[in-house]
């Protein structure tokens, strides 16, 4: 498959009252729309992921998409019957509409300019895409994580045309304790000299020190203290201590390593944007904090998954979300699984995971003619 | 498919398109006899990961759950009936669980082995703890931590304040007459909870 980009010349209106005149989107597809085009799955993606969800590209064999265990043919979510759409968020750096962009009112990047967009301004971008692609109603929208609110968010935006949200590893809204680990990457990158307040391109550089440190405090989140522990222990790199400050720990070379090679490739900005997404994702916001009312207008059937060990989002968060259905009488099913790898779980091969999300979509399948 | 005969029987107490709370649902089999010849609607609660996949694969709406997290997720009257299906015996607060089902609907289904049994009886004179069919465990590795027998149960109903409306004595499916608290290896009870 080819990545292509699409382009939206309507002016999008978003939550904070601003506007983007117009934009692209990166898009990718998997499989065939049938003639009924009833089978379209979308994929939403988390903080750093792309349209890039599964399978290699034909010129880079080792770019593997980031969900490629789940998504393909004859995988849980099967290529074969589905056709699947995954999509480059707005302001996001892998080819959609960004900071990194050119503003056409000034001929230079966006930078600090860009405006703060919300799940809830992604899901109506991504509802403009479905429209380009003549998709009235997805047989599912999916997605992990941040992917996972947007998905939840479609219910409530768009309840005609969503048939199955499949949310994992989610939560209906953020915890002080989760606002606060965000709050520390933004400050690592923000007072990075090189940032230049998120105009940096202009400078020539980048900063890639608040990047790397912000990249070490989020990944540090996404795996649980067992998993560590198991993975690391306090093994070393030499024998002895050095009674110094560099790298001595396993775990400091792993850290450091995943840093470096996200600040080589991830923008500062869109950082600071998604994770900002992120803080302020909160459905029951506007019905008084009433999650029940808030997810009253969703007729979607639902699944939803969470891991045991999940210390970010943990399986009471995901019940609050199931409780909420189940008090409006809507169809859900929820998977609590006993796996031991944290919120990074949710992008892992667990065959117990797997199974049921195959089951899911196979039932989804046979519902839509797929 | 075929329904297990004790569930068949606790499939015909509850009423038509009824809202059905099954705890301990199992692979979904009884919830989902409900939906397609009873036109019920409901949600189970499941433990265990295979259980949880054969109900997704009936289409039941399955959430894996322990009891106790499991009933915090339902909010008070919101179903007609609910199912305790051998379940009961290896609750870790039966009291609570009764008490929380009362909470979330009126009438309550509850079935368990009958540890009354002649041959648990004589097992036990023979003095061993007994291994049987409808408790087929050994003593250190089961997960029935709280057997009893109909006259207990009877006992703990009342002090719930439940009332007793149906009840059967099965052993094989089928019901007994003659001596049914020594003979029936599963007791089923239909009762109001308030």
């Amino acid at each position: 498959m080819t990545p292509k980009s699409l382009y939206f010349d309507a002016p999008l209106h978003l939550a904070s009252g601003a506007q983007i005149g117009s934009y692209s989107l990166m898009v990718e597809t998997y499989g065939e729309l049938n003639a009924a085009r009833s089978n379209a799955v979308l994929i939403c993606h988390a903080l750093n992921a792309s349209h890039h969800v599964a399978g290699v590209y034909a010129d880079q064999p080792k770019n593997t998409g980031w969900w490629d265990n789940m998504i393909g043919p004859g995988k849980p979510v099967d290529t074969n019957r589905f056709f699947v759409v995954g999509v480059n968020n707005l302001g996001s750096c892998f080819g959609s509409t960004g900071p990194m962009s050119i503003n056409p009112a000034t001929g230079k990047p966006y930078g600090a300019s860009f405006p703060v967009v919300t799940v809830e301004d992604w899901v109506n971008a991504q509802a403009r895409l479905a429209d380009a692609l003549g998709i009235e109603r997805w047989a599912a929208v999916m997605g992990g994580s941040l992917g996972a609110m947007q998905a939840l968010s479609w219910t409530i935006q768009y309840p005609g045309r969503v048939a199955h949200c499949v949310a994992i590893a989610t939560t209906p809204k953020l915890t002080a304790q989760n606002i606060a680990f965000n709050d520390v990457a933004r400050t690592a990158i923000q007072s990075d000299p090189d940032f230049h307040g998120g105009d940096y391109y202009a400078h020539g550089v980048v900063p890639k020190r608040g990047l790397r440190v912000a990249r070490m405090i989020g990944h540090i989140t996404y795996l649980s203290g067992d998993d560590m522990g198991e993975k690391f222990g306090r093994a070393m790199k030499a024998e002895n201590y050095a009674f110094g400050y560099g790298v001595e720990f396993e775990v400091e070379s792993y850290l450091r390593y995943q840093g470096d090679k996200f600040s080589e490739y991830f923008d500062a900005n869109t950082y600071l944007l998604i994770t900002r997404a992120l803080d302020y994702f909160d459905p029951a916001k506007s019905t008084g904090g009433d999650l029940r009312r808030a997810l009253a207008p969703a007729t979607a059937k639902f699944l939803l998954a969470s891991f045991t060990t999940d210390w970010r989002f943990t399986p009471a968060r995901a019940r609050e979300i199931v409780a909420a259905l189940i008090a409006n009488d809507r169809d859900v099913t929820y998977a609590e699984i006993d796996a031991p790898h944290g919120h990074d779980a949710f992008l892992l091969d667990d065959p117990r995971y797997h199974a049921e999300v195959t089951a899911y979509f196979d039932n989804i399948g046979r519902e839509v003619g797929a | 498919m075929t329904l297990r005969s004790d569930l068949r029987l606790i499939a015909d107490w509850i009423r038509p398109s009824t809202r059905v709370l099954d705890l301990g649902c199992g692979d979904g089999a009884l919830l989902a006899h409900l939906r397609d010849a009873r036109q019920c609607r409901g949600y189970g609660v499941e433990i265990d990961d295979g259980h949880v996949l054969e109900c997704i694969r009936r289409r039941v709406n399955v959430l894996q759950s322990d009891l106790d997290a499991g009933l915090r997720m339902f909010s008070d009257d919101m179903f007609d009936i609910v199912v305790l299906s051998q379940t009961l015996q290896a609750m870790h607060r039966v009291e609570d669980v009764l008490r929380d089902m009362a909470r979330v609907a009126r009438h309550g289904i509850v079935s368990f082995p009958n540890f009354g049994h002649w041959r648990h009886a004589l097992s036990l004179l023979g003095g061993h703890m007994p291994v049987t069919k409808a408790i087929p465990y050994q003593w250190y590795d089961t997960p029935n931590i709280h057997l009893c027998t109909p006259k207990d149960f009877e006992i703990l109903a009342a002090k719930l304040g439940f009332s007793i409306k149906r009840r059967a004595l099965l052993t094989d499916g089928a019901p007994v007459s003659l001596l049914p608290n020594l003979r029936a290896t599963l007791a089923v009870y239909r009762f109001d909870m308030r």
